[in-house]
């Protein structure tokens, strides 16, 4: 077991799918991608062993949001945006527990984007997963802050006017020491993104492409329909070069006049130039470049997988070592002594 | 005769002998009947008289170190065990322009040889470190008092900056005042000229300068203050024996120096308080030790979530030293990621506590409604400042009343708790915890920025006499279905607290999911049932209604038409302005708050035995408004919104006022 889950109880007998399924309806709209996450997560929490009372979610609002109730763990639904701090405060006052945050692109993106970008530079021990669909579903179809500019929404009627965020981009931006995109169709790959994740120590983001088919239908259909996945898809794995397209005709240079990445045909020329991914690396600045060879609007040439995966001190770990620290310096709390300090003067009958 | 008895009422009564025959102040004075003596006459011994209460007020450039100074004369009264309260007022700029009147800071203390209430109205004595000091204070001197001005700060462009054309020192506006003109910064200077320090290096000392001359006049102990000195300069040890150098030129100068040609005894205040060991203490830190008291009570981790604010932060920079106590605090991104991470915490079993103030609780409001829809302990603690908006950072006010009882969506209860001292700050902060633990709710605490800063002596409590505060976790079933199958119901009550079982995350078999939306009635799951709604609606609010507080006591010796109603931080000086309107045989009864949400049972009988309630509030009447809603009684607002507290000379008028209305 990894540094991250190494004080979450381990479970006592081996786990199903069916442990971690709550008696609650699930309430998504039929075919909402959501049930596939769901599905995913349920199936793969067993892998990790771990006693379920020691698992967590926590959400804000939104329909990603819900999730918690049809996880048969401790779980909390709270308000819009606000997870990632709840969950900064559970995490840091219980290290046995293994604490997830489920948000939407608006819960977090947009309303909760203070405490997002927070909990990611402090590298709190919690596991992130984004659901992004690109709308505001909950609220019935308004854009959202990564809604493509230009968005028809009932809010936009004449078009959105705002520039989106990259969630990608945003969360190496913020410092994250763990950021990853998968989609929700590929459960084989999604499974893979959530395990590394668990695995990690700190704050892991996890941007998960969710198709809303109510109100933003086949916003990923790029990616997903087979023909033309071959094309805008690229699958990051460390230590890889990283190659896509039709039999892998495609592939990612540095181009050597400004640093920046760019998609090229690969020739017997510059194929020993293609990047080799190294999620591994502690400079974010070639993660960063992957997260923007994505055409925001076309979505080709978009990167899944883990982008970056960098260990660095874990902020709950830093603050248990501090109270320890504490107690080795200063001795264990002693009350009375605290409560009459240094200056007292005592008052006889 | 003597400037040092401005307003003697306030000293005239002592608490523990309501309705006694009292003498008329001027009898009971003894600085009143010690012989006067011309000190040119003496034979150089300097005359000692005997006080029985001062009011010292420093003024200087927020630069000039104020507040340690008052700081300072404050802890080697509380040593010498006078009784005593302090106000400090400084501006919320950190720095201001130098020599402004916005610039000016000032600490107040009240210190006498017997009980008392407030940090007093009219200083006996100002110290004055600069024209700008002398001119903001100089309305709230009364006639006759003492006043010692740094001369060596009256030149041209300092004074022309606050507006005075000719010099106050000379052109006579200043002769209804005893003052003494001493070059502060001169004889600063000269008593370190040794020490190789800049010009303006030195000066900074001036303020530990005064601060031995005030020692002197008054025969306060110093020991404390030249360790207190060495300790804090220990990194730079010429600064300290600096300070300690200037500390006692400033000593010597009085002893010396014919200006001075009086020193005076204010003798400890051993008769006003019962047995114990004493310390001087401010609200905020009374607060911080209240809270780590009542953790190791309830035998639980304490978790702060807090964003730095004025004038809470305190609270935030104390609880981070007590990591040994196992304290976690943590400085969140804001004041919503402050109040959720506490309530995670909560959600993980830790006595969770967010601090801060009326914006803050703005931001908070959210939060506050989540955490009473889950029904978990947590503590908001509201160190109120003068509002709306940003308002008056670093000034008082109570005006955060119906913020705390109403400021949020829906029907969403909140038990209020308000400390009335300094020192109370401790036991409110207990109090609080026992009902958000008990009950399994959120609890304000609100205090005021008066409390927070200012100070005064506190018996320290043994251990074994704070309550038990222990909790029991949920740890198995507590509802058998219809089939017989044992399960957890989140949302089960207690059935004599309507508290619901605290069931934390790591608890095997007791896995379930809470959340803002409404509950249905036990299970906890989802519900939008409208009669469950209305069922969940009226239990939370059953639920803080029948909160238990201890009943209202009235004090009322002798038999009152009309009761004066207060709470929090009001209780000093509307206890002071009763004493005075019962020493003048004005008969008047008292009654003080500490529970706002719900009130003590018997305040609506409490308030229909009297002909006329006053409810003197630093807000424009929130309280008032809560008990003619409640009550409907004609209860009579008197307030003040100037960022002060009252002052109890002016609050005796006003209660005589209404009296004879």
């Amino acid at each position: 077991m990894t540094e991250a889950l190494k004080l979450v109880p381990k479970a006592e007998a081996k786990q199903s799918m069916k442990d971690f399924k709550s008696d609650q309806e699930v309430r998504w709209c039929p075919g909402c991608g959501d049930y596939a996450i769901l599905a995913a997560v349920q199936g793969f929490m067993p892998e990790l062993g771990l006693a379920k009372e020691n698992i967590v979610f926590v959400s804000g609002i939104g329909c990603s949001s819900r999730f918690p109730y049809y996880m048969n763990t401790y779980g909390m639904h709270s308000i819009h945006g606000r997870a990632p701090a709840i969950a900064t405060g559970l995490a840091t006052s219980r290290q046995d527990l293994s604490v997830w945050v489920v948000t939407g692109d608006g819960d977090a993106l947009s309303i909760g984007g203070n405490h997002l970008i927070h909990a990611l530079r402090r590298n709190v021990n919690l596991k992130i997963l984004l659901f992004n669909n690109r709308i505001y579903g909950l609220t019935k179809g308004q854009y959202s802050p990564t809604s493509e500019v230009g968005k028809i929404t009932k809010s936009t009627p004449m078009g959105s006017l705002d520039a989106p965020f990259n969630p990608v981009s945003l969360a190496i931006g913020a410092e994250a020491s763990f950021v990853a995109r998968t989609v929700d169709s590929d459960r084989k790959h999604l499974t893979d993104v959530l395990r590394q994740a668990a695995e990690h120590p700190g704050t892991a983001l996890v941007e998960i492409y969710q198709n809303c088919n109510i109100f933003n239908d086949g916003a990923f259909e790029a990616l997903k329909d087979k023909e033309q996945a071959q094309e805008a898809v690229i699958r990051l794995e460390h230590g890889h070069p990283i190659r896509f397209g039709t039999d892998n005709t495609k592939g990612v240079i540095r181009d050597r006049a400004t640093g920046d990445l760019r998609v090229v045909e690969v020739t017997p020329e510059n194929e020993a130039d293609i990047l080799v991914h190294d999620a591994h690396t502690a400079s974010p600045t070639t993660a960063f470049a992957l997260s923007r060879l994505a055409d925001p609007d076309t979505l080709h040439h978009t990167p899944i997988g883990v982008f970056r995966s960098t260990e660095r001190p874990v902020y709950d770990t830093l603050m248990a070592d501090q109270l320890e620290t504490a107690v080795e310096q200063k001795g264990k709390g002693d009350l009375a002594a605290l409560l009459g300090g240094n200056d007292t003067w005592t008052v006889v009958g | 005769m003597t400037s040092q008895v401005s307003s003697p009422a306030e000293q005239a009564e002592p608490a523990e002998q309501p309705g006694g025959v009292v003498p008329p102040a001027a009898e009971r004075d003894p600085s009143l009947l010690a012989p006067r003596l011309d000190p040119a006459e003496g034979s150089g011994a300097k005359e000692v008289r005997k006080l029985e209460r001062v009011i010292i007020r420093f003024a200087g450039d927020s630069g000039d170190g104020m507040q340690l100074t008052g700081d300072r004369f404050t802890s080697e009264t509380a040593s010498f065990g006078n009784d005593l309260s302090t106000l400090p007022n400084f501006p919320a700029e950190i720095r201001a322009p130098a020599g402004t009147l916005p610039g000016v800071s000032s600490f107040q203390l009240h210190f006498a040889d017997h009980d008392i209430l407030t940090p007093g109205d009219a200083p006996d004595v100002l110290v004055a470190m600069n024209p700008a000091a002398l001119k903001a204070n100089i309305a709230d001197v009364p006639r006759g008092a003492e006043i010692i001005v740094n001369t060596d700060e009256f030149t041209k462009r300092p004074m022309a900056k606050v507006g005075y054309a000719t010099s106050p020192l000379e052109d006579g506006s200043l002769d209804a005042y005893r003052v003494h003109p001493v070059p502060l910064t001169t004889l600063t200077i000269e008593a370190l000229k040794d020490f190789g320090l800049s010009r303006k290096e030195a000066e900074r000392s001036k303020n530990m300068f005064a601060l031995g001359l005030l020692s002197w006049m008054y025969h306060r102990p110093t020991q404390n203050t030249e360790s207190f000195l060495r300790k804090k300069f220990a990194k730079k040890p010429e600064i300290a024996e600096a300070n300690v150098t200037a500390f006692r030129a400033g000593w010597n100068f009085g002893e010396t120096t014919e200006d001075f040609a009086v020193s005076y005894e204010v003798a400890p205040a051993s008769a006003a308080f019962p047995m114990g060991t004493y310390r001087n203490i401010s609200g905020n830190l009374a607060l911080s030790y209240g809270l780590i008291a009542a953790a190791r009570q309830a035998d639980l981790p304490l978790y702060l979530g807090s964003y730095p604010i004025t004038p809470a932060s305190d609270i935030l920079h104390e609880l981070s030293k007590h990591k040994n106590f196992g304290v976690r605090t943590f400085q969140a991104e804001d004041e919503i990621a402050g109040i959720g991470a506490a309530l995670g915490a909560a959600f993980g079993g830790a006595l969770a506590v967010t601090t801060t103030s009326g914006p803050g609780v703005a931001l908070k409001s959210e939060t506050i409604g989540l955490a009473v829809s889950l029904e978990l302990p947590l503590l908001i603690v509201d160190i109120q400042r003068g509002g709306p908006s940003t308002g008056l950072p670093t000034k008082t006010e109570q005006a955060d009343l119906l913020q705390a009882m109403y400021g949020r969506n829906g029907e969403a209860p909140v038990p209020v708790v308000a400390p009335r001292t300094a020192a109370d700050c401790f036991d409110a902060a207990v109090d609080a915890a026992r009902i958000a633990l008990t009950y399994r709710t959120p609890v304000f605490l609100l205090s005021d920025g008066y409390l927070a800063n200012g100070s005064e002596p506190w018996r320290v409590p043994e251990v074994h006499e704070l309550p038990d505060l222990r909790v029991q976790f949920a740890t198995g079933p507590n509802h058998e279905l219809a089939d017989g199958t044992e399960v957890f119901w989140p949302y089960k009550r207690d059935p004599e607290t309507l508290a619901r079982p605290w069931a934390v995350p790591g608890t095997p078999g007791l896995e379930h999911r809470i959340g803002g939306i409404e509950k249905q009635d036990g299970t906890g799951n989802i519900s939008y049932d409208p009669a469950n709604h209305e069922f969940m609606v009226r239990t939370r609010q059953a639920k803080i209604d029948g909160i238990a507080v201890p009943d209202l006591d009235v004090d009322d010796p002798h038999g009152a038409k009309t009761l004066v109603l207060g709470w929090g931080s009001t209780y000093g000086p509307i206890t002071a302005a009763v004493r005075r309107l019962r020493t003048e045989g004005v008969p008047i009864a008292q009654a003080h708050l500490r529970h706002l949400n719900p009130f003590p049972k018997n305040l609506g009988e409490v308030l229909k035995r009297y002909d006329k309630v006053i409810v003197p509030e630093m807000n424009l009447g929130q309280l008032a408004t809560l008990l003619r809603a409640k009550y409907l009684v004609d209860a009579h607002s008197y307030n003040q919104v100037n960022g002060m507290p009252f002052k109890a000379e002016q609050l005796a008028t006003a209660l005589k006022e209404a009296i004879n209305d």
